[in-house]
């Protein structure tokens, strides 16, 4: 290991470490302003202008503030558990390329890599919730511990369905191989699915029972505070970044699109690359402001019942399709018809409520009688 | 080898006392729950109230009648108009006093804005109860903010308003009163429309609320429960329509009835009761007739003659009812308030039946409480 390589590998993971601090501190200010467009309000205003220092004034708040230890904790457990969780987060970025040539380090087993370094952090909030000696926290890592292993198969299911159409686990490779159709036109389910399933293990609304602030106020983080708390904090945003990029890699073509390279070279490869990163963010985030939560007996029979069930179809329907050689629109329209059926399934659930309506309106010569 | 190494078929388990309160972000003020829980299921709850005791009652003994209506006021915060009413007709109905027509009729203007409005707060809080981030609320208020400007323009005041007199209301509408409606009612059905579209059909909404917290009509006509919650049951029991007051008989309307007595259902009919209020105003700006808006041979100093009278009318929250008794003095000898969320509150333990925790929080949500009212 000469002093080059070395030196070279610093640099590179440093500035990674500076993008995704970058990345997230922009991507909570951005989920306050969109939420709160959302919800009519305007957001961040006075930090400022626009309120764009609001996420630095955030990070300094949490500099300075008092890292409480509650005297009843698992003193270990307690100042690990952050960083259980918040290292996988980061640890997983060191794969995933944004263009080409621009990765701090590309491994030919790149999503299995991704997918195994994750699933650590399962273990970390579950630390978090038992080691806090708090009740609410031990019911929020219960729920936590059950959500996150149950979200676990439905996203490998549809990563490996990926990964069989793409022959390969390394990521690049996969999005040279998107260059004719990205596979959500191969995999529509399996996007759906992926996303679905990556949001419930982010542990975001809809499926942020967990943390369900209107009930137990936090779960499995409440007696954090400070730096510890930013360092969940900060890897649920890393994560929530690196869900969006999984998926632009996985199915939306990752960074080749049309007008840009012409014009700027490889900047323009990275242009397309946020741009459909921050698209599915954007779409994480008008879910979280219209959707009610699931309750979590409700997640757990969604994950094992519904996703589970859907990607194993997925995943057999890839399968056989590779097997039989046929071209890729057998793949569509495979695919949008087993989304059909689901919804369906769904519609009629909605059509039997609508038909019985189970409020009627009651006229005063009815009521004289 | 003969040791049985199978280990014990039901692990040993405790059942956990959860306190939510009385600073909770969802108990819709200072409410105390506490819950016996098995794992995630309810097995037992004890609810704690008196967080908000204010005496009214006792109070109201050593104010003069008038006086007391601010004290109404105060009771079910959201439903001002609904509370000052009531004493209102109970000093009226002690005294043989009779309100001018356009009295009654911009008092019934009023309680229908005020039921409006406190089924968007209703409409708020729910929906962030279930799980929806802040966004029912914001829709929710952008209405109630627009009743509550009519409120300051005709009052004085956005909540605690002090408008109702024995005999009339305090003063007349304003002059652009008309002007101010006939913008306010599209707005408002508008947003009602968009409340409704942001949940009523929402899968996840459904399967919150569908089933949640059953109460059976007999269960709840035992218990004492009224309002949109006894008529999410089945029964259709509304005082307005049961024992009509004001000029309620005068006015077409539906009464919204439900049919199983789950979360759904209580939240079905006062989205409809919002629109059936929606009516009534339409017809009662319509039929606002001109004339004086004070009753003419109501004394200064308010002296009931000695007696005791009862009057309940049709709040947001169910039956309200005021039972004065009067000694011949101009302060109230005893005065006794059947709050709706009082009675409303003690079904509570039985909705709750094999309920996972995060339901408890949905159906206390849907009975749609406010502590002004249970607690007094």
């Amino acid at each position: 290991m000469t002093l080059d390589t070395l030196l070279d590998i610093v640099l590179r993971l440093v500035a990674l470490l500076l993008f995704i601090t970058v990345t997230v501190l922009a991507l909570t200010y951005l989920e306050r302003k969109v939420l709160a467009r959302i919800q009519q309000r305007v957001g961040p205003m006075r930090t400022g202008p626009l309120g764009l220092l609001q996420p630095i004034a955030d990070a300094l708040k949490l500099l300075v503030k008092e890292d409480l230890m509650p005297a009843k904790v698992d003193r270990l457990l307690f100042w690990m558990a952050p960083l259980v969780v918040f290292v996988p987060a980061f640890v997983i970025w060191v794969t995933i390329p944004f263009t080409r040539d621009l990765v701090v380090r590309n491994l030919d087993m790149g999503i299995f890599f991704i997918v195994a370094v994750s699933g650590l952090s399962s273990a970390g909030m579950v630390m978090a919730g038992l080691s806090s000696g708090n009740k609410y926290a031990l019911l929020g890592a219960a729920r936590a511990a059950a959500q996150l292993i149950s979200y676990e198969l439905p996203v490998v299911f549809a990563i490996l369905a990926v990964v069989m159409i793409a022959g390969s686990l390394d990521l690049r490779e996969i999005v040279l191989k998107q260059n004719v159709t990205p596979y959500i036109v191969v995999q529509p389910v399996g996007f759906l699915l992926f996303v679905m399933a990556g949001l419930a293990e982010l542990g975001r609304t809809p499926f942020d029972i967990p943390s369900a602030e209107s009930e137990l106020m936090g779960g499995p983080m409440i007696e954090y505070s400070g730096m510890h708390w930013a360092m969940f904090f900060l890897a649920e945003y890393a994560n929530t970044f690196a869900l969006a990029a999984l998926a632009t890699l996985l199915y939306l073509g990752g960074w080749e699109g049309p007008v840009l390279p012409a014009l700027l070279g490889p900047v323009g490869n990275v242009l397309w690359f946020l741009i459909k990163c921050y698209l599915v963010i954007m779409l994480i985030f008008w879910v979280r402001s219209a959707m009610p939560r699931l309750r979590v007996d409700q997640l757990l029979s969604l994950a094992w019942k519904g996703l589970l069930s859907l990607s194993f179809a997925n995943l057999f329907l890839t399968a056989f399709y590779r097997y039989m050689g046929w071209p890729d629109v057998v793949m569509l329209v495979v695919s949008l018809a087993l989304a059909a059926g689901a919804l369906y399934v769904m519609a009629r659930r909605r059509r039997a409520t609508a038909a019985h309506p189970s409020v009627r309106l009651v006229t005063r010569e009815e009521l004289a009688r | 080898m003969t040791t049985d190494a199978r280990p014990q078929s039901t692990p040993q388990t405790i059942e956990m006392m959860v306190n939510m309160g009385p600073q909770h972000p969802s108990t819709h003020g200072v409410f105390r729950m506490v819950l016996q829980v098995d794992g995630e299921r309810v097995t037992g709850m004890e609810s704690v109230i008196g967080y908000l005791h204010r005496g009214t009652e006792k109070l109201a003994e050593g104010e003069m009648y008038r006086q007391v209506i601010t004290l109404f006021d105060r009771l079910d915060y959201l439903a001002n108009f609904n509370n000052e009413h009531t004493f209102v007709m109970v000093t009226e109905k002690l005294m043989g006093v009779k309100p001018p027509e356009r009295a009654e009729f911009i008092r019934v203007i009023l309680l229908e804005l005020n039921r409006i409005a406190s089924h968007l707060m209703y409409y708020a809080a729910f929906g962030a109860d279930t799980g929806v981030f802040g966004t029912t609320f914001m829709y929710g208020f952008r209405e109630r903010e627009r009743i509550q400007a009519v409120f300051e323009a005709v009052s004085g005041a956005r909540m605690m308003h002090n408008f109702m007199r024995v005999g009339g209301v305090k003063n007349d509408l304003p002059a652009n009163f008309d002007a101010m409606m006939g913008d306010l009612m599209p707005v408002l059905e508008r947003g009602v429309r968009e409340c409704d579209d942001l949940l009523t059909t929402n899968e996840i909404f459904l399967e919150r609320t569908q089933g949640i917290g059953v109460i059976s009509a007999a269960d709840a006509v035992n218990l004492g429960l009224s309002g949109p919650n006894l008529r999410a049951c089945g029964v259709p029991y509304d005082v307005r329509r049961a024992e009509p007051y004001s000029i309620y008989d005068k006015l077409d309307f539906d009464v919204p009835v439900g049919a199983r007595g789950d979360c759904f259902d209580r939240y079905l009919v006062r989205m409809e009761e919002m629109r059936q209020s929606l009516r009534i105003l339409k017809q009662a700006m319509k039929g606002l007739p001109a004339g004086p808006v004070m009753a003419t041979n109501v004394p200064k100093g308010l002296r009931p003659p000695k007696g005791e009278a009862f009057v309940c009318t049709e709040n947001p929250r169910g039956e309200f009812g005021v039972y004065v008794i009067s000694d011949g003095k101009d302060r109230p000898y005893r005065l006794k308030i059947r709050g709706p969320s009082f009675v409303n509150l003690m079904s509570l333990p039985t909705m709750m039946r094999n309920a996972y925790i995060a339901d408890a929080v949905v159906i206390l949500a849907s009975i749609d409480i406010v502590l002004g009212d249970v607690d007094r």
